[in-house]
């Protein structure tokens, strides 16, 4: 825990809603701890601006643990910024160095649109669980739990993938605005386990579907959506999802 | 003027109360659901799991939530697990069993039958999220594996890594959305409820923001569901998400609902210290880290030596010179309470001296670094990303942050508040936890009320309750959007000089230190005098910028800070009122001579449940008895 301070120059992006062009503006900002969080950071401009009775910068954050999503934004390039499997929430200012210049700008995709500043719309993920990111199980018609036996390595995958918290980074990293690790983490989470059986490949088709019709491109192989993932999301998902999806298809 | 409460308990043997229960309420004809509409505000476990088994039995369902979408409530960052009497492990487990710690875990403070139908139902709840496809850590044969959790002495807790409530939440998302598809729950995210419709003595409907457009919305339904959470962040700094508050419970208690126990918070140990002034949130890390982590601070005090400096014969494991037999295992009041003492004495180190170590110096020389990282290693990785020190070379500094609230709006056995209509599920309402709530406990409680009992106790209602047809065109809705359009109106133009955070941050301070981990009566008097001064300051001098008719998080702040306000008066209130120490409130006058809580049975034994006559007014207490018929009372002791 570090007395000293650091300043920083900030050029943030600042739009007014959805409609609006936006534009970056920038910011002086002193005295920052090098223990503070990224988002505790912009907490304190947002109070510097307040006081000078300018529009503090919308920005989206929860549980500012690395585990909601709700948070994100590119930082400097980098979606979530520098720091390899972490959220924006859990960068910590020491990681940057007084006098440095930090551009910040939301995740850009057409199928995120801006709300405002850095805030952005991601129901489409919503939309894309609709299409069958589930098991069709009444509450009350499940059988023991032990009854189904999973064995512990097929489990521990669908564990890998199930981390994913659905922030967006991913799509925010790729040339394509591809949501493709998102949608193959959900579809592998559920098709590794036996209770994900019955529905695996019109979850598959649907799910692809969805995403499609969302506005989300393509994957082209660049896995720069694996590199800017805060929960290490691997890119072997996308490739299951597209096989599982093919003999949907057939 | 106290007034008493029936808390419509069935009667017969306390084993059979809820399977008599179920066959004795009434049904809603399968053909009839469709015609009533329930509204469902929260969609953290308890409220997405309400929402999606209702809509499957066929009810129209309306859900809220303010966040961007219903999978990110707070449960999600549950660590732990989630508690079930399955006896896997055949460790003589029973429902029996869990009732009973659940029971005295609570330090007596809960409704007995309650907690008897959490403990038969827990296991129903582990079924149906395997079903879901929750990834439930396994043995190498493919059966579910199970830990021991926070001091319990059977192995009764499921886990999916460190990430449990993420899973069980996920599971009860994608139920929702299931129902979503098929257009039987609307679902209304980034959307706040700000005001309880109550039409004729029956809650009727909520009035809500949208918080992209700030259009002003009423939602009218046959009955109105809050799982919105506790209140945690009435102290500003705490581990709930930013978002956490308590404005729709305090709304709806505004309206007539009775607020019962908010003095019952729950401090946790094993939080990483606050770093500074800009810290606006802290964080917790698994309890599980005292199995293998020695507590201490240096024996003298203002000892600025770094840890490895300082000998063994100058270090004070007060735990485990305290309590001998539990040592650094304590229940969490006890391990938080020392910690603040130990600071007191000026004995806290780190930089602000608010922290004591949590060291595993020895626990490594006896394992091995490696069994410590196989062990922690993902919570050793979020320490150090927070506070860049290394805890296989220094030891961690931790300090007690609030966490939980077991108290919450008042419910009957069915769930349902003292207005008819109105259901409180999950962390929203006071039931089941008594003072204290045990870990691995909350997301049982959640899912056990979504999932298992509001979908029979909500029919029984709507059946038997004549429901008069209304619209959005009723003269109390336009009274009530009224209401909450002056509000907004209000802080919007008050243009003073001190920001929202500002006000928030000290009125959370105040609570920190007159109604935090230890109470006294001077010091609650003193909250008492000065809470509606900081109020007061609140709306003469606060700054919320920008329109009502837009993307506004100031506004959302200052509506939620506002009701932290007016409701931290009544959790003083409560912890004034209640002359005993008990769980988590700890009174500083009644404590045994070893220092240990002092409950008052005689006087207090009861549920206090307050009636609101006003903002600054004193509130009407309203007692509902507890017996404790298959419990009996006894002093806890973990010496």
């Amino acid at each position: 825990m570090s007395a000293k301070t650091i300043k920083l120059t900030l050029k943030v992006w600042r739009q007014k809603n959805a409609k609006s062009k936006g534009k970056f503006e920038t910011h002086k900002l002193d005295h920052v701890s090098p223990d503070a969080s990224f988002l505790e950071m912009l907490d304190q401009l947002n109070e510097n601006l307040t006081l000078k009775n300018n529009d503090p910068i919308a920005f989206d954050h929860d549980c500012r643990e690395g585990i909601c999503g709700m948070c994100g934004a590119v930082v400097n390039g980098e979606a979530h910024g520098p720091e390899k499997s972490t959220t924006l929430c859990q960068l910590h200012m020491r990681h940057f160095k007084n006098g440095d210049t930090i551009i910040i700008e939301p995740f850009r995709a057409k199928g995120f649109p801006v709300i405002k500043d850095l805030a952005i719309d991601r129901t489409a993920f919503d939309r894309v669980i609709q299409a069958g990111g589930y098991i069709s199980v009444r509450t009350g018609s499940a059988p023991d739990a032990n009854v189904i036996l999973i064995p512990k390595d097929a489990s521990d995958s669908a564990m890998d993938a199930a981390q994913c918290i659905g922030c967006g980074a991913c799509v925010a990293a790729c040339p394509n605005a591809s949501a493709m690790l998102f949608v193959s983490a959900k579809i592998n989470h559920l098709s590794l386990l036996p209770q994900g059986q019955p529905e695996r490949y019109s979850r598959a088709k649907n799910m692809v579907l969805q995403m499609d019709k969302e506005g989300f491109g393509n994957c082209s192989n660049e896995y720069q959506c694996e590199a800017a993932c805060p929960k290490d999301i691997s890119v072997e998902n996308i490739a299951r999802m597209n096989r599982d999806y093919v003999k949907a298809s057939l | 003027m106290t007034k008493s409460l029936n808390s419509n308990i069935p009667e017969g043997a306390m084993h059979e109360k809820w399977t008599q229960h179920k066959f004795n309420m009434k049904l809603v004809n399968p053909a009839n659901k469709r015609k009533h509409t329930v509204i469902v505000v929260g969609s953290g476990l308890a409220g997405a799991s309400a929402a999606a088994s209702l809509s499957e039995l066929g009810y129209k369902v309306k859900c809220f939530c303010f966040q961007d979408s219903p999978r990110r409530a707070h449960s999600i960052a549950a660590q732990g697990g989630i508690n079930a009497s399955k006896n896997y492990p055949n460790d003589g487990d029973s429902p029996r069993r869990l009732f009973y710690d659940t029971v005295k875990g609570g330090d007596f403070r809960a409704r007995e039958a309650n907690v008897h139908r959490l403990a038969e139902i827990s296991n129903s709840i582990i079924d149906q999220c395997v079903a879901q496809g929750v990834p439930f850590a396994r043995e190498y044969g493919g059966t579910l594996d199970n830990r021991s959790f926070g001091g319990a002495q059977v192995s009764r807790t499921f886990y999916a890594r460190g990430q449990t409530g993420q899973q069980l939440l996920l599971g009860a998302y994608s139920a929702l959305e299931k129902e979503i598809a098929k257009g039987s729950v609307e679902m209304f995210s980034r959307t706040e409820m700000l005001e309880l419709i109550v039409i004729d003595g029956k809650a009727r409907g909520i009035v809500t923001r949208n918080l992209v457009t700030g259009k002003i919305e009423s939602h009218i339904a046959d009955a109105v569901v809050l799982g919105t959470g506790g209140y945690g962040n009435a102290y500003f700094l705490s581990t709930n998400a930013m978002g956490c508050n308590v404005t729709a419970t305090w709304r709806a208690h505004k309206k007539g609902a009775y607020f019962a126990n908010p003095c019952y918070t729950q401090i946790h140990p094993t939080c990483i210290p606050v770093h500074g002034d800009s810290q606006s949130k802290l964080t917790l890390m698994s309890e599980s880290l005292r199995n293998d982590g020695r507590v201490w601070v240096p024996k003298q005090a203002d000892d600025k030596r770094p840890a490895k400096q300082i000998p063994e014969d100058e270090r004070d494991y007060y735990l485990e010179r305290k309590y001998p037999s539990f040592g650094n295992l304590v229940p969490r009041d006890l391990a938080s309470r020392n910690a603040k003492y130990v600071c007191d004495e000026g004995r806290g180190v780190g930089p602000s001296g608010l922290a004591v170590y949590l060291d595993f110096a020895d626990a490594i020389k006896r394992l091995g670094k490696d069994t410590i990282k196989a062990r922690y290693g993902n919570l050793f990785d979020m320490y150090q990303r927070i506070s860049a020190s290394d805890p296989y070379k220094e030891p961690m500094m931790i300090y007690p942050a609030i966490h939980y609230t077991m108290g919450g709006l008042w419910v009957d056995y069915n769930l349902m508040s003292n207005l008819p209509g109105l259901f409180v599920i999950g962390e929203a309402n006071f039931s089941d936890h008594g003072a204290n709530r045990l870990g691995a406990s909350a997301l049982m409680q959640g899912l056990a009320d979504g999932y298992f009992i509001l979908p029979y106790t909500i029919g029984n209602y709507l059946a038997g309750t004549k429901i008069d047809p209304i619209t959005v065109s009723h003269p109390d809705v336009a009274t009530a959007e009224k209401t909450v359009i002056n509000k907004t109106e209000q802080l919007l133009s008050i243009k003073g000089t001190r920001t929202v955070d500002d006000f928030h941050r000290e009125l959370g301070l105040l609570l920190w230190d007159k109604c935090g981990m230890a109470r006294d009566e001077s010091g609650l008097k003193e909250a008492l005098k000065r809470i509606p001064e900081i109020r007061e300051a609140f709306w003469k001098d606060v700054n919320v910028l920008g329109s009502p008719g837009e993307f506004n998080q100031t506004l959302e702040r200052a509506g939620r800070v506002a009701d932290f306000l007016e409701f931290g008066e009544l959790l003083v209130t409560d912890a004034l009122h209640r002359k005993e120490s008990c769980g988590g409130h700890f009174r500083e006058e009644y404590q045994t001579d070893e220092g240990e809580a002092q409950r008052d049975d005689e006087n207090f034994c009861y549920v206090a449940a307050w009636e609101f006559n006003g903002v600054g007014e004193t509130p009407t207490l309203h007692k509902e008895a507890l017996a404790f018929e298959e419990v009996h009372l006894t002093q806890r002791s973990y010496k």
